[in-house]
């Protein structure tokens, strides 16, 4: 099997991973993580594609505004986080929820 | 082989940071997978985003976690999850597979020769998306400003809060003058 086949599957794995997390977790701040996860798979797998298909700068300049994109991302939700257990006094996805049915 | 020892070791991680009971332990599997994530690049080629990616997602990010954990609290975390395990496991084995029918097998294709180089590709063909990178880094920064001084007013309200408790239990029930002027003009400046 080729490096890049190696690579990509792995980064099927680590987004699935994400994924799973994405699906159960009710910590908000696990969320964040979770979609990290998702995000480095995402990620590797650019890179392994752009690798594949010769054009391994184009696939670099697309993993890098991902990059900063995700740390975007972390940071907000970070504070989200923050400012819901200061107001609501937990993090807990289910003990946010309002709506009942 | 290493490709397989290091992808293997990265999901070994994720999956440490996702079923950890601490999430300060959560935020250090992230770090150590998003480590090995890094060499993945750096043996790829991507010399340039596997640096950032390791000062970045493994440095800041796991500095950023520990930090809004610390205000938030590291509660011990429920051991109930969010839908049911069978369910999301059969949701990401149908998604992983989707994935591989679609993508594998991969038809390397030979490097193109004469192709730009990183530096041109990033700042001439792709220059809109500098841009929007640093209207993204722009909001990060407004977020974590935010986030400080919502710290900072919290920390200097429950302060304000201590001393009204502390002087009505010393005047014997009787509320301070200053804190009602106080009151009052927050009052006066909502109206």
């Amino acid at each position: 099997m080729d490096t890049v086949e190696i690579v990509m599957i792995g980064a099927f794995a680590l987004a699935g991973v994400g994924l799973y997390g994405l699906l159960v977790v009710r910590n908000l701040i696990k969320v964040v993580v979770s979609l990290q996860l998702l995000v480095k798979g995402v990620l590797l797998a650019l890179v392994a594609a752009g690798k594949a298909s010769g054009q391994v700068a184009l696939g670099e300049s697309l993993a890098l505004t991902v990059v900063v994109a995700d740390t975007v991302v972390a940071v907000i939700g970070l504070a989200v986080a923050v400012q819901v257990r200061r107001v609501s006094g937990t993090l807990d996805l289910k003990k946010l929820s309002n709506l009942r049915g | 082989m290493a490709y397989g020892f290091l992808m293997a070791g990265a999901v070994v991680c994720a999956v440490l940071a996702i079923r950890a009971r601490q999430l300060i332990a959560a935020a250090l599997w992230l770090a150590g997978s998003s480590a090995l994530v890094a060499l993945a690049l750096y043996l790829l080629g991507a010399h340039q985003v596997a640096v950032i990616e390791l000062s970045v997602g493994a440095g800041l990010v796991t500095v950023l976690f520990v930090f809004a954990i610390s205000i938030a609290g590291d509660d011990a975390l429920s051991k109930r999850e969010f839908m049911p395990n069978g369910l999301a496991v059969g949701a990401v084995v149908t998604f992983c597979a989707l994935l591989a029918w679609q993508a594998l097998p991969l038809e390397a294709r030979p490097t193109v020769t004469g192709a730009a180089p990183f530096q041109q590709v990033l700042w001439s063909d792709r220059a809109l998306d500098v841009l929007v990178q640093l209207v993204l880094i722009f909001t990060g920064v407004l977020c974590v400003l935010g986030l400080l001084k919502e710290t900072t007013a919290a920390a200097t309200g429950n302060a304000l809060q201590e001393v009204q408790a502390a002087a009505s239990h010393s005047a014997n029930g009787h509320r301070p003058a200053e804190p009602v002027a106080a009151e009052r003009t927050g009052v006066e400046e909502r109206a």
